[in-house]
């Protein structure tokens, strides 16, 4: 069990607004480092909703989220963000770049935040990974001026910056075609498979989620299996 | 490191909408401008205004005031000492205008570290007799040096030299009012009658003028010694005692320990131009209001600017948290944009500032009641500089404060989940 990296226990959540309904019920799993996890289900299942309890970006919620076997209950933003900056990589559908920055400070930002290393470093690790993704060559472009597949490199690039324990994707391929789709699941697969990188991704695709390792399969708010 | 980051992130933000942030920052560099355009020329003008009295001012009047003795003698005298005593008729008693121990008084004064200096002064009215006709006026006697360096005397002699006024014997600077009503050109004589009923010719050396009509009918300056020998009196008899001190706020306290130190009559300039302080200080007033406007104005231009940003960043900040920057990193993103706006937008209004008082320095403004003044005055002072300064850096904080606030309460989830 010493492997385990992100834990859920027994996670309910509730939207208030308008009534109250329950969205997520009892859910409880564990990820086991270096997983390939997608989660699956309808819209509506309550699959988005948990992952983002899972990043600590919603806080509220019942249960317990354990990263790293630390519980993320009772902390502070301040604490949780750094949580978010050192720990968890997260792929959105939609790419999320600043257009103000070129590609490779885009990639950089939260290497520096971290602060952990110089900006060389933050500056020479950033470029590994956009080199590892096949996308070297764009690092000094704007941000705006790359294409669709391209930027959700870029965002993969940007997840990996801080070597984080996990990476969440939400949607990661909803917004790509069918060939860009595929070179981001094999950057996954990659990732998995050569750099034993744990991976929770949230998808749609039936035939992304059967490549994975490991499937959650959601409906109504339950684990219905996995 | 983490404060670098948040200063080249809100560098970025600024720079990829740098034409709105040149909006903000213009209208700040406006404000302060006008602030400090503002600020420069009204003071300049008050202490033009306030000069025009109070240089000429002593800060200290010591003299004699005739008046009757506040103690009666009935009042000393025992067997009237229970009864209310009338007394009818009183009037002033030996009392002399002149100053008890002049000499010796000077001293004490000019050795105190408080006065600048102190000149002599004494004033006899006189008749100046115009054929037949007499009109009344003053002669002030003055010891010239003294006062050219204390009370700027030279600076009102307009035509002549006012040191001529010692150098030649017998010699008078006349107002340019009572000038040109004796029709008296320099180099002319013009003959005084004393209230005693003797007759002198003084000879006019120079023209004084005051700025105000009134005094320049009446007055007229000649040397301590010839004003003395005009009045039959010694050379130690003077009236006046006119001190300047080197700071205008200490006058009433020590006026009134000059009052029991050496048994005369003190007057400060409080007491005596209390007027010139109301008018200057609702001035100065008035004009920081209008600056402070100014300013408050071009504080809500930068709210405005800084909560479209917002709107428009939204994606960008829900990111910025999602990769780890808390609410108070996207916080102080923010204030940092609205105070480099503050900061560079006043710096560039102070130089602007300056560069509109220079030009206002340059517009000539030429008036018969100043005759020292030709151009507009302006005031320098870098009060006004530090004031404006920190006020722009204070007002854009409070602009950037509510914005930021927002911006640091940006739910991710909302703002990613919501595409």
């Amino acid at each position: 069990m010493q492997d385990i990296i992100l834990e859920a226990r027994h996670i309910n959540k509730y939207f208030h607004d308008p009534v109250t309904t329950q969205v997520l019920t009892d859910v409880s799993f564990s990820i086991r480092k270096g997983e390939f996890t997608s989660v699956i289900g309808k819209s509506g299942s309550g699959k988005s909703t948990l992952l983002y309890i899972l990043s600590t970006m919603d806080t509220d919620y019942e249960g317990e989220v354990l990263i790293d076997q630390e519980s993320m209950a009772n902390k502070t933003d301040k604490a949780l963000a750094l949580i978010r900056n050192e720990k968890i990589g997260f792929v959105f559908q939609f790419h999320y770049l600043l257009n103000e920055f070129s590609v490779l400070r885009n990639v950089m930002l939260p290497g520096l935040k971290l602060g952990k290393y110089s900006a060389q470093e933050v500056e020479h690790n950033a470029m590994q990974r956009l080199e590892m993704l096949g996308i070297g060559h764009l690092a000094t472009k704007m941000a705006n001026k790359i294409s669709g597949g391209e930027k959700q490199r870029v965002a993969i690039a940007r997840a990996l910056v801080n070597n984080p324990h996990i990476i969440m994707g939400d949607e990661p391929t909803g917004n790509l075609d069918k060939k860009n789709s595929e070179i981001v699941f094999d950057i996954f697969r990659e990732l998995t498979q050569e750099h034993n990188q744990t991976l929770l991704i949230v998808t749609h695709d039936q035939s992304f989620a059967e490549r994975t390792g490991r499937i959650l399969e959601m409906e109504d708010g339950k684990l219905i299996s996995g | 490191m983490n404060k670098k980051l948040i200063i080249s992130i809100a560098k970025s933000l600024l720079l990829a909408r740098w034409r709105q942030s040149l909006v903000a920052a213009v209208g700040v560099t406006f404000s302060i401008a006008m602030f400090i355009t503002l600020l420069g020329f009204m003071t300049g003008l008050n202490d033009l205004l306030d000069g025009l009295i109070l240089n000429r001012t002593p800060h200290i009047r010591l003299y004699n005031q005739i008046k009757p003795s506040e103690n009666q003698p009935v009042n000393a005298a025992a067997e009237f000492k229970d009864s209310y005593n009338f007394i009818h008729s009183v009037k002033a008693g030996i009392t002399r205008q002149e100053l008890y121990n002049s000499g010796p008084v000077m001293q004490a004064v000019k050795a105190d570290a408080r006065v600048v200096g102190a000149a002599p002064k004494l004033t006899a009215q006189v008749f100046f007799n115009e054929g037949t006709i007499d009109i009344t006026g003053v002669i002030n006697g003055i010891e010239v040096e003294e006062e050219m360096r204390l009370f700027n005397f030279r600076d009102y002699v307009t035509a002549g030299s006012a040191i001529d006024v010692k150098n030649v014997a017998n010699s008078i600077i006349l107002g340019k009012g009572l000038a040109d009503i004796l029709v008296a050109d320099i180099g002319d004589v013009v003959q005084v009658t004393t209230a005693q009923g003797e007759r002198f010719p003084l000879k006019v050396v120079g023209y004084f003028q005051s700025g105000i009509q009134e005094i320049d009918k009446v007055q007229s300056f000649a040397s301590i010694g010839t004003t003395q020998k005009l009045l039959g009196k010694p050379a130690n008899y003077i009236t006046d005692i006119q001190i300047k001190l080197t700071d205008l706020n200490l006058a009433p306290a020590v006026a009134k320990e000059y009052t029991t130190l050496f048994d005369v009559d003190a007057e400060d300039i409080q007491t005596a131009n209390s007027q010139f302080e109301t008018g200057s200080s609702v001035r100065t007033l008035i004009s920081y209001a209008v600056g402070i406007t100014l300013l408050v104005v071009a504080g809500f231009g930068i709210f405005n600017i800084l909560n479209m940003m917002i709107y428009e960043k939204m994606d960008s900040i829900a990111i910025l948290k999602a990769t780890g920057f808390s609410g108070s990193d996207v916080n102080a993103i923010f204030i940092v944009i609205a105070l480099s706006i503050g900061f560079f937008g006043g710096l560039v209004g102070l130089v602007l500032g300056l560069v509109f008082s220079l030009i206002i320095d340059q517009i000539p403004f030429v008036t018969a009641a100043l005759p020292t003044v030709t151009t507009y005055p302006v005031n320098y002072s870098p009060m006004f500089y530090i004031i404006g300064g920190v006020f722009s850096l204070v007002t854009m904080y409070f602009a950037g404060f509510f914005p930021a606030r927002k911006a640091s309460k940006v739910d991710p989830v909302e703002i990613i989940r919501g595409k």
